[in-house]
């Protein structure tokens, strides 16, 4: 029973993060309708807003070290520790979720970059050069990441007051073996909270209905005098920005390196097809289904009967969904079925 | 197009191989006439022609031709491994078994087409990675990749003398596959695979897969059913795949799985871009450009493009390095990068759509749009 609970729970912290991802990925293709390669380039930039904003806090200068009176040591003291005390060493700490607020504007600035600068020339051209010029934009992007922050993946502690283990199982009354690392929690609430704002985003603002609509019928709102391409230059924002978060607050659990994007590239683009392209819900309910699976195939007892289950369960199912319905499990009719 | 008639491929094919049998005496100047790059060269030469017989003719994007290429170098050195260093058996059988995998994976995958065919491609690509690197360590060796030892039992080896003092070397009756000899061996056969995909691009057979490039839908309403035909597509680019995997294998007996991941399939997508999808040169080109500039690219250091700038004034030559260096050496994939970003956006042909248009410029006569090198 705890086994099972604890495997669900981190079925849908890995869900959380694949939801995350894909729900920005299926925005994309919502709405601009382009296959976008360099998907997971983004979460890998989002993961490195959080290294670079971390450097940028840290910055030093050598101070004389106080505690070493042999002889004039010399120790780098960050700035901020220099300026406001502790308050300072407390910022450092929190600079994972701090740097969410960094990586807001950065995000949406690449994001509106990418997409007036490259994406929009290719809406009208086939899906094959779509994924072949997003597929070398993503190289450039990291190998442009590997030249500035080396090869190396970067270490990024969560905060300290959340770098333990969570006495779930007590708080639950499950006994008190059942623990739970405190930043997936974190993390697991985090997905959730960005997806119900997306959702509120585009359900409960005209705006949003506006996106939706384009979603359906591009023309038509376009006839309606309504200026789509900006809309949709705005939603291509909105997915740099969900995906550069969900790589923000991914940090923590697995350490950047320039490489995380082509990994994570392909799970979502999995998930984005079993949940049916073009549907949001669909790809967040995908996230979650193939999170909990994935985990539940990693546990040991399923290990033993089919011996290396957890390392193709995700594409088996992929395949599978591809095959015996065509559009995924949420997909409208008649969209993207060929 | 004028119908190719066979003289005229003889003849085609008469300037190829000669220009790929004397290409350690033109590429001496080049600085590229090392054994190991040539034999590069007509390995991914061989990946690429047999790709671009299913990406070029009929628009099939697969990212999982990787696959074939790691399947082929594992059952190669399991040849060298259980039966001869004679890579002949080693070569056969990486091409069957690749052939048979690639019917698998392909009656699966030919089930979609478009973008759902990539990711179906791409999945499987990525299951036979994970596998080999869990489950499978017994066949693969995991992460050390497989690699021959002394107590192979190599079983017609055998037969014929006892085991010698270290490591035996790969051969093809005789011949050695290192150096030049090794070099002629891969360039027989990438001439071989590339007569070959010639009378298929040529063939009733290719024309039927232009044809569902062009319009699936109406090649159906005419009465084709256009499954058999992918199929067959699909199963040859696995075998050429296979075969570059087993040459992979021969010339350096060493299987890895990171041969089997996904971007490595990007890489001939890549190359038979660059050079010119659908078109029976390009991709020899794409390799050829490639694999040459990644072996001059990556050896650049900033002292080398020191040298290279010394005839401007040092600020100007220190700017020069500043901006060129990121470019070099180990950021070589960054150049690619952005080189194949600016082929797609402004040559969807490659270099082959580039030097038609140079010839048209020169001729001045309105000539039909090549439709054979635009990707769709």
């Amino acid at each position: 029973m705890d086994a099972i609970f604890l495997q669900i729970l981190n079925g849908l912290d890995k869900g959380g993060a694949y939801a995350l991802i894909a729900l920005g990925l299926t925005l994309v293709f919502g709405t601009l309708g382009v296959v976008n390669f360099a998907h997971g380039a983004l979460f890998m930039l989002g993961a490195f807003c959080s290294v670079s904003f971390y450097k940028l806090i840290t910055i030093s200068k050598q101070v004389k070290d106080e505690s070493i009176t042999f002889f004039d040591a010399f120790k780098e003291q960050p700035y901020l520790e220099i300026w406001f005390g502790d308050f300072g060493t407390s910022i450092i700490d929190f600079a994972v979720p701090l740097s969410i607020l960094f990586a807001i504007p950065v995000m949406l600035l690449i994001g509106l970059i990418m997409e007036r600068g490259l994406i929009r020339h290719f809406y009208k051209r086939t899906h094959a050069e779509q994924i072949l010029v997003t597929f070398g934009l993503a190289i450039v992007l990291q190998e442009i990441i590997k030249s500035f922050f080396g090869a190396n993946p970067i270490p990024m502690p969560p905060p300290e007051i959340v770098s333990g283990s969570a006495p779930i199982g007590a708080l639950l009354g499950l006994g008190d073996s059942v623990v739970y690392p405190w930043w997936r929690l974190i993390y697991l609430t985090f997905s959730g909270i960005i997806i119900t704002a997306v959702f509120a985003f585009l359900n409960m603002t005209t705006y949003g209905m506006v996106v939706r609509a384009g979603m359906m019928d591009r023309e038509t709102v376009g006839l309606l005098g309504i200026n789509v391409e900006r809309r949709f230059t705005v939603v291509f924002g909105l997915a740099a920005i969900v995906t550069g978060l969900a790589g923000v607050m991914y940090a923590p659990i697995l350490p950047p390196d320039y490489h995380m994007g082509m990994d994570f590239l392909v799970l979502s683009f999995v998930v984005v097809v079993v949940g049916g392209m073009g549907s949001l819900g669909g790809a967040v309910a995908a996230g979650f289904l193939l999170g909990i699976l994935q985990s539940f195939a990693s546990m040991n007892e399923v290990k033993s009967i089919f011996p290396g289950i957890d390392q193709i369960i995700i594409y088996l199912v992929a395949v599978v969904i591809l095959l015996v319905r065509p559009r995924g499990l949420m997909g409208r009719k008649g969209v993207m079925e060929d | 197009m004028k119908a190719p008639t066979i003289k005229n491929d003889l003849f085609v094919m008469l300037i190829f191989s000669a220009v790929i049998l004397t290409m350690p005496i033109w590429l001496e100047p080049m600085g590229a006439n090392y054994p190991d790059l040539l034999q590069k060269f007509a390995i991914f030469g061989i990946f690429a022609v047999g790709y671009n017989i299913l990406f070029g003719l009929t628009g099939y994007l697969s990212f999982g031709h990787a696959a074939f290429l790691g399947i082929g170098s594992y059952t190669a050195v399991w040849s060298f491994k259980l039966l001869t260093m004679n890579i002949f058996p080693a070569i056969i059988f990486s091409v069957l078994i690749s052939g048979l995998f690639a019917m698998l994976i392909g009656f699966i995958t030919l089930r979609r087409s478009g973008i759902y065919f990539s990711i179906l491609t791409l999945a499987f690509a990525q299951m036979f990675y994970n596998l080999a690197y869990s489950v499978l360590t017994p066949i693969t060796n995991g992460e050390t990749g497989l690699q021959l030892t002394r107590n192979d039992p190599r079983i017609i080896d055998r037969l014929f003398s006892e085991a010698g003092e270290g490591l035996p070397s790969t051969d093809f009756f005789g011949f050695a596959m290192s150096g030049y000899s090794g070099f002629y061996i891969c360039a027989a056969l990438l001439i071989i695979t590339f007569f070959i995909s010639q009378r298929i691009f040529h063939s009733p057979f290719g024309v039927k897969l232009r044809a569902i490039k062009s319009n699936q839908t109406r090649m159906k309403y005419t009465g084709y059913n256009t499954r058999p035909y992918l199929l067959a597509a699909f199963v040859i680019s696995g075998m050429y795949a296979g075969l570059a995997g087993g040459l992979m294998a021969a010339t350096d007996p060493l299987a890895g799985a990171e041969r089997m991941q996904w971007t490595a399939s990007g890489e001939v997508v890549l190359m038979t871009i660059l050079g010119g999808v659908g078109t029976l040169i390009g991709p020899m080109l794409g390799v050829g450009i490639i694999k040459y500039f990644e072996n001059i690219f990556s050896a650049l250091n900033d002292q080398a493009l020191l040298q290279a700038y010394a005839f401007m004034p040092d600020w100007l030559a220190n700017i020069m390095v500043a901006i060129t260096s990121p470019f070099v050496g180990e950021g070589w994939h960054l150049t690619l990068g952005a080189l194949f970003v600016f082929i797609v956006i402004f040559l969807p042909g490659g270099i082959m759509e580039g030097i038609d248009r140079i010839k048209k410029l020169f001729t001045k006569k309105p000539v039909e749009p090549e439709k054979e090198g635009s990707l769709s």
